[in-house]
């Protein structure tokens, strides 16, 4: 029996788990990170738009500081966020961004002085201020107030887990490559590591650890159009799930970004359109200041994925043998502008398409894109019901996203995630011994033995590609962007047969080391998990909010639904998860639910919003010498750790 | 768009060093070509339906994390944007990336060569103060054109397609290559990395470094993200020959 030990065992290796990694280790303990895949090729290195933080030093950016942040964060969410997180998350995020400025990253400066902007279709001259030349700049994004979104150039994630990537070096933390965990080792509700296998040797092992973290990103691959990696399968949640202790919140919430090209679902940044680029139908018509007079290509990112496929439904799609489409225009933006800030789109449509998008418009279509819910963690991230074990970035359901996460939110969440979190996980590492018996270590690994013996065996059986394709087809058709009853009750149904089926798969390349066949098989049953999760969570949930959008339920329900769905598997002969839901406390909300201010307003109200909102305004005007930072303790208290409390400067403005 | 799909003809090198009594042979897959084809679809429709221990790697299929670069038709490229369409007479010839360690078939082992690479140029911004910086406060400035250029340099994705292509590298097997002067070439700009050349000299300024380079430049021709290898390298040995 092989076993590793170690303090903090994160479970991988993008932007969320190296982050996560470099905490505990910088506070002493010992550190492993794995990973499927060598990390600088993690999936965060194809975030290419940009991580917002509210810096305000670009013109456009001017006024904007935590509260402004935390009021998009919200709205963008529907009101599905946990607030005192979304609270963590703002104040931290302006350090966590300079912090990587001095690991490395070299983020786009404001140069001081005139430049030509492309602002709703016109060219307008912007004048920066020359007191914030040199400072980190910043793009306009979906859904935000400010320009708040910093990038480099078109490579934001690339230089940021480059830069993540090379602390960890510099700290000497091990990632241990080509590593797949396949199953946690917990006893007692506490998680005491892995058992992995290794995917060249095909070696089984245990990582024995305090604290494990689940870092493995999202669970795009659950589609079959996709913007994700195809790594992103969701496994490190599956294993979560497949304890039967811990809880996946929200898996039901799930993002379509406008613009993945066709057919093959690469994503376009939305950097294009936050440069100044335009959605057009089949007759070269800007249709999207019809539907969202203010916001325009700029309103959330759930908004506009609607409000594109309610155009084509009409018939303004541009045909083609993939389906119809529509397009994204980037050519106003210049040459210049896009070979240095939209290089990367650039590249893909010259390589994929064929075209260049200087002169050419790009087929784009809404595809799936980001998944807000994973492992449901509290505001520490540690799991509430499953003791030891941590969650950050994708994978997490740590909630600041809700229903809906904006641009340019995720990359920052991973960071900001892996200080705070990574705080708590030292904190745990260095409160708790390790205290697992050899047998319990055994029974694990004695169970993924064997089932990957009885794969190797079976002589008959499903076969794990078809499963798979079945399963992403279902996901597509019936669990898409607008969902209705009958479709999501038929994926049910479907996907409860795939789970049966999953148990009978048969390979034809049967060896135990390196072995894709081998992987699929041990991929696709908990993939199918998920998706069921999904799906299910999707049809029990009738309410429209952020990217959950049902047909036969189009209101926000904000007095039956303002609850987050949670999901758990405690007995894996069964077919479907147990549902259950956990209320948001409107009478703790620092912004209680209110209008996005995007088309008509559909709002079934909470009873408490309306008393809250007295409240506050209470509170707001006995405090009235109070200034926001007492206003804001008042008003929503928030665990952050005591290394980020401190308050952000900005040019201008200093710590006000 | 043609109304008679073409029959590719795909010859793959397999071989999986894990197998007891395999050995090193050529395969010949046949793909009916579908629209804007690439590798990537190709392989994993080869893997699926007719051959499932075919083994390759492709993460992002996007050209963007440089997982997935072999040898295509006698020449080193990402395989995930690589268009069928571009091979006029529908043959197709895939080899692994040499040298590499080989995992297996296409598959080989460019994440510890290039965490090696890091550690061995020290791949990280040497500064005693960095750890101590106050986040709270406005960040250190920079000049923009300077971020500009560190990040022109930045653009590797660790492919290891220079690598490949080098003929110094298969002379001198502890060879630095191009990767690696990218990366050094990448700190000695940024003027946090507060390393002086003496440090950067100690690191290259011998024949498996900077000085070992004949300058056939396979590096530049190959590179998928077209980064200035002659430039930098020339660059780089004109700095550290000033130094002894
Ligand atoms: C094309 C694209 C563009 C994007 N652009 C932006 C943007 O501009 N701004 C923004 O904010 N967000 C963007 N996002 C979202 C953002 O990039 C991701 O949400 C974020 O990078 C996820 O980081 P992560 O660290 O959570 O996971 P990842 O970076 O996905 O890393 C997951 C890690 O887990 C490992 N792993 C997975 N499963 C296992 C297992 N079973 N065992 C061991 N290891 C495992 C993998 O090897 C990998 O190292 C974009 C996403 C996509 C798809
Ligand atoms: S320098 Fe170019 S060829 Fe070499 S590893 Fe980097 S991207 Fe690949
Ligand atoms: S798979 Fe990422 S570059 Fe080819």
């Amino acid at each position: 029996m092989k076993v590793i030990y170690t303090d903090s065992l994160v479970i991988g290796g993008g932007l969320a788990g190296l982050r996560v990694a470099i905490a505990s280790m910088q506070r002493g303990y010992d550190t492993i990170v794995l990973s499927l895949i060598p990390a600088k090729r993690s999936h965060s290195a194809a975030a290419q738009g940009g991580m917002q933080a509210s810096l305000g030093a670009c013109i456009k950016g001017d006024g904007d500081d935590e509260d402004v942040h935390f009021g998009d964060t919200v709205k963008g969410s529907d009101w599905g966020c946990d607030q005192d997180v979304a609270r963590m998350f703002v104040n931290t995020a302006p350090k966590a961004i300079r912090q990587l400025a001095a690991w490395g990253v070299p983020w786009s400066r404001v140069r001081g002085g005139d430049r030509e902007v492309i602002i709703n279709g016109e060219k307008v001259t912007i004048t920066e201020k020359h007191e914030a030349h040199g400072l980190i700049t910043a793009r306009d994004f979906g859904g935000t107030k400010k320009w708040r979104t910093c990038f480099t150039s078109d490579g934001t994630g690339h230089t940021m887990l480059y830069a993540m990537d090379n602390k960890a070096i510099q700290l000497g933390i091990p990632v241990h490559e080509r590593k797949e965990a396949l199953a946690l080792i917990h006893e007692d509700g506490v998680c005491y590591g892995a058992i992995v296998r290794d995917l060249i040797t095909g070696e089984l092992a245990a990582y024995v650890a305090k604290a494990t973290t689940i870092a493995t990103g999202g669970y795009g691959r659950l589609y079959s159009v996709t913007t994700n990696a195809v790594i992103s399968e969701g496994i490190g949640t599956a294993i979560a799930l497949e304890t039967g202790v811990a809880t996946l919140g929200n898996m039901e919430a799930v993002q379509f970004h406008p613009t993945a090209i066709v057919p093959v679902g690469i994503l376009t940044t939305e950097g294009c359109r936050g440069d100044g680029g335009l959605l057009l139908d089949k007759d070269g018509y800007r249709f999207m200041p019809d539907y969202e007079p203010e916001k325009k290509e700029l309103a959330s990112r759930d908004v506009v994925s609607r409000r594109m496929t309610e155009h084509m439904r009409k018939g303004k799609g541009v045909p083609s043998p993939y389906g119809d489409h529509l397009w994204l225009d980037i050519t106003l933006l210049g040459r210049k502008h896009i070979e240095k800030n939209l290089r990367e789109v650039k590249e893909i449509c010259e390589y994929f398409l064929g075209i260049d998008p200087v002169k050419e418009y790009i087929p784009v279509r809404p595809t799936q894109h980001y998944s807000m819910g994973g492992v449901r963690t509290n505001a520490t991230g540690e799991s509430p019901t499953l003791k030891g074990l941590f969650s950050a970035g994708e994978a997490a359901c740590w909630d600041m996203h809700g229903f809906n996460r904006l641009g340019g939110n995720s990359v920052a969440e991973t960071v900001v995630a892996g200080m705070i979190v990574g705080e708590f996980v030292a904190d745990y590492c260095g409160a708790n011994p390790l205290n697992v018996s050899t047998a319990t270590i055994a029974h694990f690994l004695k169970k993924e033995e064997k089932k990957i013996t009885d794969l190797l065996v079976r002589d008959f059986g499903e076969n794990p590609f078809a499963l798979k394709a079945e399963m992403q087809q279902i996901m597509m058709d019936k669990v898409g962007i607008f969902r209705n009853g009958p479709d999501l009750e038929k994926a049910v149904e479907e996907l409860t047969v795939l789970n049966q089926r999953a148990r009978h798969i048969a390979l034809r390349n049967r060896i135990s080391s390196s072995n894709p066949e081998l992987v699929e098989a041990i991929r696709v049953p908990k993939m199918i998990k998920l998706a069921q999760c999904v799906a299910y969570g999707a049809m029990l949930r009738t309410e429209s909010r952020g990217a959950h959008a049902r047909e036969d339920f189009p209101e926000r329900n904000d007095r039956d639904w303002l609850r987050r769905t949670l999901a758990a598997w405690p007995d894996d002969s069964t077919d479907l998860p147990d549902i259950t839901y956990e209320d948001l406390d409107v009478m703790k909300m620092e912004m209680p639910p209110g209008s996005r201010g995007y088309g008509v307003d559909n709002i079934i109200l909470h009873p408490d919003s309306e008393k809250r909102m007295a409240e506050i305004e209470e509170i707001t005007k006995a405090n009235s010498a109070a200034g926001r930072f007492e206003l804001q303790q008042l008003l929503n208290p928030t665990p952050i750790p005591e290394k980020f409390k401190g308050k952000n400067e900005r040019i201008g403005r200093g710590y006000k | 768009m043609s109304d008679q799909a073409r029959v590719l003809k795909f010859q793959i090198f397999r071989y999986n060093p894990l197998k007891k009594g395999d050995k090193p042979r050529m395969v010949t897959y046949e793909v009916t070509e579908a629209p804007g084809m690439t590798i990537f679809i190709a392989l994993n429709e080869i893997r699926e339906t007719q051959d499932p221990s075919l083994q390759f790697d492709f993460v992002c299929r996007a050209g963007i994390c440089g997982s997935c670069a072999m040898v295509i038709n006698g020449q080193p490229d990402l395989a995930c944007r690589t268009l069928t369409a571009n091979f006029a007479d529908g043959e197709i010839k895939l080899l692994p990336l040499p040298g590499f360690e080989l995992i297996g078939d296409l598959s080989v082992n460019t994440g510890k060569f290039m965490r090696a690479m890091s550690e061995r140029v020290e791949s990280w911004i040497h500064d005693q103060h960095a750890d101590d910086v106050n986040y709270d406060k406005l960040e250190e400035r920079m000049d923009p054109d300077v971020a500009d250029e560190i990040y022109e340099l930045e653009r590797c994705v660790e492919c290891g397609a220079c690598v490949s292509a080098c003929a110094t590298k298969r002379m001198r097997p502890d060879f630095l290559s191009a990767v690696g002067f990218m990366r050094l070439a990448r700190f000695a700009l940024d003027p946090r990395d507060k390393r002086t050349d003496d440090e950067f000299y100690e690191i290259m300024g011998n024949d498996d470094g900077v000085f070992g380079c004949m300058t056939l430049l396979g590096c530049e021709d190959y590179c998928p993200k077209d980064l200035p290898h002659q430039t930098q390298i020339a660059y780089l040995r004109r700095k550290m020959a000033l130094i002894r």
